[in-house]
């Protein structure tokens, strides 16, 4: 027997054949789509192709100031590289923590899934902490955000991504409290691989930022 | 043809890349770690060491091989669905295009600090 036209399947309609596990025989990891993969993860995706468009307007910036040190102190005589070194293997190795928690979620072992959640949130709030106790420090020695040009976007671009890692220890706190609670499981995984995405996110800004401004010396 | 072998026989976009098989183990993420860690080290080294012209090729470098390491395998954007990678690696193209302009248009090249 031969379908007619009217019965094809439109990809951007028919919502009986796609998604995760179509023709598996396994249950979907998502609800079905026409691109095959879930919205929430192909969205969290675009997010962070705009983010980077976010970071890199800032990061431009920096470069474009970092010499403008007129009032105030050069980088040079400010930044403590042993100590943002530091701070950098700590959310460095948050990723690791990060996707071993996906990693046991995915798998079922709740439990070390939300040590893996805690570990990688402490880890966060370690690298927050060091930023606002390298904040302090700048300011105590002559660098306040409007001293000089350097100033305002040293503090703009760090501060930023301050705010992004501080975001991501408040989803990973929630996302322990929704694992105790029982509403984030197994078959949720993907919430914690999406979240987990903007976390690795966070990191991979901060690769850059830690060799652009603190590295390269203006 | 039966409309079960039709079925069988249309595909979708993204449908047969949906399935993440090749997810790494949590070894190898330990191992990558691993070597992001010995890189950061080489990275701050350059700092205290003298690296003569070779500073800032030898900087950019491994900051790109760090980042692209934690995209493709933390994140997983080497296993997962192409459009996946087209929906990031087009948002970072373009940041990486708009803003070599940008700072061409404010001569940032070559220009004392």
């Amino acid at each position: 027997m031969t379908r007619r036209p009217s019965e094809r399947r439109c990809p951007l309609t028919d919502t009986t054949l796609t998604g995760a596990g179509a023709h598996t025989g396994h249950a979907p990891a998502h609800p079905p789509t026409n691109t095959g993969v879930s919205n929430a993860k192909l969205g969290m995706w675009l997010f962070l192709g705009s983010e980077c468009l976010l970071f890199g307007g800032l990061i431009s910036t920096y470069l474009l100031y970092r010499g403008r040190v007129a009032g105030g102190p050069a980088p040079r005589q400010i930044f403590d590289i042993p100590f943002t070194s530091v701070s950098s293997f700590i959310l460095l190795m948050s990723s690791l923590t990060m996707v071993l928690a996906v990693s046991s979620i995915t798998r079922g072992d709740m439990p070390r899934a939300r040590t893996w959640l805690v570990t990688t949130a402490l880890l966060g709030a370690c690298f927050v902490g060091g930023q606002v106790y390298e904040f302090t420090v700048f300011y105590r020695e002559g660098l306040g955000f409007t001293t000089n040009l350097f100033g305002s976007s040293f503090y703009t671009l760090t501060g930023f991504h301050g705010v992004h890692v501080t975001v991501g220890i408040i989803m990973l706190l929630s996302l322990y409290m929704m694992t105790l609670r029982g509403t984030i499981h197994q078959g949720k995984a993907e919430t914690v691989e999406i979240v987990g995405l903007y976390w690795h996110f966070v990191d991979i800004v901060w690769i850059v930022i830690f060799t652009v401004v603190y590295l390269i010396p203006a | 043809m039966s409309t079960e072998s039709l079925e069988h026989a249309e595909t979708f976009p993204g449908e047969d890349v949906a399935h993440e098989a090749h997810h790494p183990t949590d070894g190898t993420y330990v191992k990558v770690a691993a070597i992001l860690a010995a890189l950061t080290a080489l990275e701050v080294s350059t700092y205290f060491l003298a690296f003569g012209p070779l500073f800032l090729p030898v900087l950019l470098t491994l900051m790109t091989i760090k980042f692209l390491t934690v995209v493709s395998y933390f994140m997983h954007l080497k296993f997962d669905a192409p459009i996946l990678r087209k929906a990031f690696y087009a948002g970072l193209i373009t940041a990486l295009c708009v803003y070599l302009v940008a700072l061409s248009t404010f001569h940032f090249w070559g220009r004392p600090s």
